[in-house]
């Protein structure tokens, strides 16, 4: 598993400019990637891992937008790039995958051309060359007729084919990196477990790595090698997704764990977490962020930080080494 | 057992239009030929895919679709017709949660006024009194009453949803349809309104019917399941007979569909939702008839209700 590293981001921050002051998004946040591994970011809403995401390919307003730390790609320190220098790597190194596959295509321009736009900026195809492409690459992401599907509109196509063109587009030069944000979210299960299968087929053929964005525990069950939890823009746990899975540490993960309906919980009431994830204006970053959601247990003094407790599992603070539920106290 | 609703037939077929005329040159089977009966205090889930028709069965019986055929029988008379609704008050006692809580909620009213509206429709009440009813509501979904004043771009998904089984519960209904009030939630704010349901369905009672794509949710909210597929059910039963002994190739599909969590067995269970699949596809066109629909329901015990295809078991009583 432990290859080459595709992607490394070291020491993140992201802070936004709200109302003429910049408040912390992300904080700190340092993690690896690998050739062939499948990082899965969860969290809930307003825990940065969408920020996270659009930190790396570069999508964010630098005018409102502060970002500290390294991201390397490749070799490349992808902070320090110029707009026409990503430009270059965006579509092409890169590729992501959006959540909303409507409001993600132009819904005036015909499929095939919506694909063969990342080819005409990023290839030296010739035209017949690129025709071929956007139809292999439909048949690839299991478009039936992908000569007529070409010529349509992304209104005549169900979600899910949309989903597929997305993907087409994402994967269209055949990129090193994939970012998937919720890339399954709005789909139906049989669906959902059909493009999970084609992003696990399409990564196999490329060595490509992929970070998947989600917050549906389920799927990061399938598909994920390693784990990230995002709490408040921090990552209070890391690790291989079997030790996640099995054996969780941290009391947010633990609660998410917990908070699921599974098919085979028989259980009447689901567990839930108390409160609510602090705004951004209101968070105290020298403080332990996940504290006021567990106040039964001692919080940690100060700003508690992440340390490696077993090879390659990380958990934030020393509160969790008590951390017992209510009703197992 | 009392029986509360009853559900004959159902049909709604929605016009294609095409043609220079705008002629109607087909229909789409929205709902076709869909039966089953609700009994008080009981909840029932109805799951399938987008597309599948189950949102049109909720509109029906809620009265905001119209229906092309058959009927829905409550406390004795049709209700699928608008002057039958008024006359026996239906819509004091059939009330319904929507997904989308923010379209659903008036942006210019306050909690107040959005709760306090369908009492001001059915019961008479006077200032003080509907003040405290809505305090009541508000408290039963685990609001403050400083709540009553503000409007609903203030409150959270969670605390929306919330806000909408208030108004829902509001007529003391006997039944509501909750039409995937969870699926925009995160987890732990899921887990918060699904608590809730749970605890408000049993305490007053009510008859719940649950449309989710979501197995996991629909197994841990109702005792009755229907499965739907392209308009008709293709399987009908108690939580047990769906979930461990499932009939239709449909069924099976959508079961081994659900992401486990299950790591160790991570590529066994990929092998055997390959091989559901593989199995779906190969005898699809045994389960369907010519044109694509499932067959009739057959009984194969007392709670459990399966299409089949009529050679097999033909001896069944239909439904």
């Amino acid at each position: 598993m432990k290859e080459e590293t595709l992607l490394s981001i070291n020491g993140v921050s992201v802070a936004f400019k709200i109302n003429g002051e910049f408040y912390t998004a992300i904080d700190d946040v340092s993690l690896e990637l690998h050739r062939d591994e499948v990082l899965a970011i969860v969290g809930e809403s307003g825990s940065g891992k969408s920020t996270l995401a659009t930190t790396v390919i570069g999508l964010h307003n630098m005018n409102a937008t502060q970002v500290t730390g390294e991201i390397n790609f490749q070799g490349k320190e992808i902070l320090e790039l110029s707009e026409d220098e990503f430009n270059d790597i965006r579509g092409d190194e890169m590729g992501m995958i959006f959540q909303d596959p409507l409001a993600a295509l132009n819904p005036l321009i015909r499929i095939g051309d919506q694909i063969k736009e990342s080819l005409d900026v990023h290839s030296d195809m010739t035209e017949d060359q690129k025709q071929a492409r956007v139809h292999e690459l439909l048949d690839q992401v299991g478009i039936p007729h992908p000569e007529r599907v070409a010529k349509q509109f992304p209104h005549q196509l169900s979600g899910g084919m949309r989903q597929r063109i997305i993907i087409a587009i994402a994967i269209a030069n055949k990129p090193q990196l994939i970012i998937a944000d919720e890339p399954t979210t709005a789909l139906d299960v049989t669906i959902q477990a059909q493009i999970l299968d084609l992003l696990k087929d399409i990564q196999r053929e490329n060595h490509a790595g992929i970070i998947l964005i989600t917050h549906d525990l389920g799927v990061v069950a399938e598909v994920a090698d390693t784990v990230a939890v995002m709490y408040a823009g921090e990552i209070v746990e890391q690790a291989p997704v079997e030790t996640l899975f099995n054996n969780p540490k941290h009391p947010y993960t633990r609660s998410l764990l917990r908070a699921m309906p599974t098919i085979d919980s028989e259980s009447d009431e689901l567990y839930v977490v108390e409160g609510a994830v602090p705004s951004i204006k209101d968070m105290d970053r020298n403080s332990d962020l996940f504290a006021p959601r567990i106040p039964w247990t001692k919080p940690d003094v100060g700003h508690p930080v992440l340390k490696e407790i077993a090879p390659n599992h990380y958990v934030r603070g020393e509160s969790w080494r008590e951390f017992k539920f209510k009703d197992e106290l | 057992m009392t029986v509360l609703m009853e559900i004959k037939d159902l049909k709604v077929h929605y016009p294609i239009r095409s043609g220079f005329w705008n002629r109607i040159t087909d229909y789409v089977y929205a709902a076709d030929g869909i039966s089953f009966t609700i009994e008080a205090g009981k909840t029932y889930g109805l799951v399938g895919e987008s597309g599948s028709g189950k949102s049109t069965i909720g509109k029906a019986i809620v009265g905001l679709e119209k229906i092309t055929g058959g009927e829905i029988i409550y406390n004795g008379e049709d209700v699928s017709k608008p002057s039958v609704r008024n006359k026996m008050k239906y819509n004091k006692d059939v009330q319904m949660i929507f997904q989308d809580s923010l379209s659903s909620l008036n942006p210019k009213k306050t909690i107040y006024q959005i709760i306090a509206e369908p009492i001001r429709n059915f019961d008479k009440m006077d200032k003080e009194s509907e003040k405290q009813r809505v305090i009541e509501l508000l408290d039963i979904v685990g609001l403050s009453k400083n709540a009553m004043y503000q409007y609903p771009h203030q409150f959270s998904g969670g605390q929306r949803q919330r806000i909408g089984i208030a108004r829902a519960i509001a007529t003391n209904p006997k039944l509501i349809i909750a039409d995937e009030p969870v699926s925009a939630l995160d987890l732990s704010i899921q887990a918060q309104v699904l608590n809730f349901m749970k605890r408000i369905q049993k305490e007053l009672g009510i008859s719940f019917l649950f449309i989710s794509h979501d197995l996991g949710v629909v197994r841990h909210m109702t005792e009755n399941i229907a499965i739907m597929h392209l308009g008709r059910f293709v399987e009908l039963g108690t939580r047990e007979d769906i979930y461990n002994n499932p009939q239709h190739i449909y069924t099976k599909r959508l079961l081994s569909a659900i992401p486990q969590i299950d790591i160790a067995n991570r590529e066994a269970n990929k092998a055997k939702r390959a091989q559901v699949e593989a199995e779906y596809q190969e005898k699809r066109s045994h389960f369907y008839d010519k044109d694509g629909l499932a067959y009739p329901m057959h009984q194969i015990s007392d709670t459990h209700w399966v299409s089949t295809p009529p050679t097999q078991n033909s001896e069944g009583t239909g439904k």
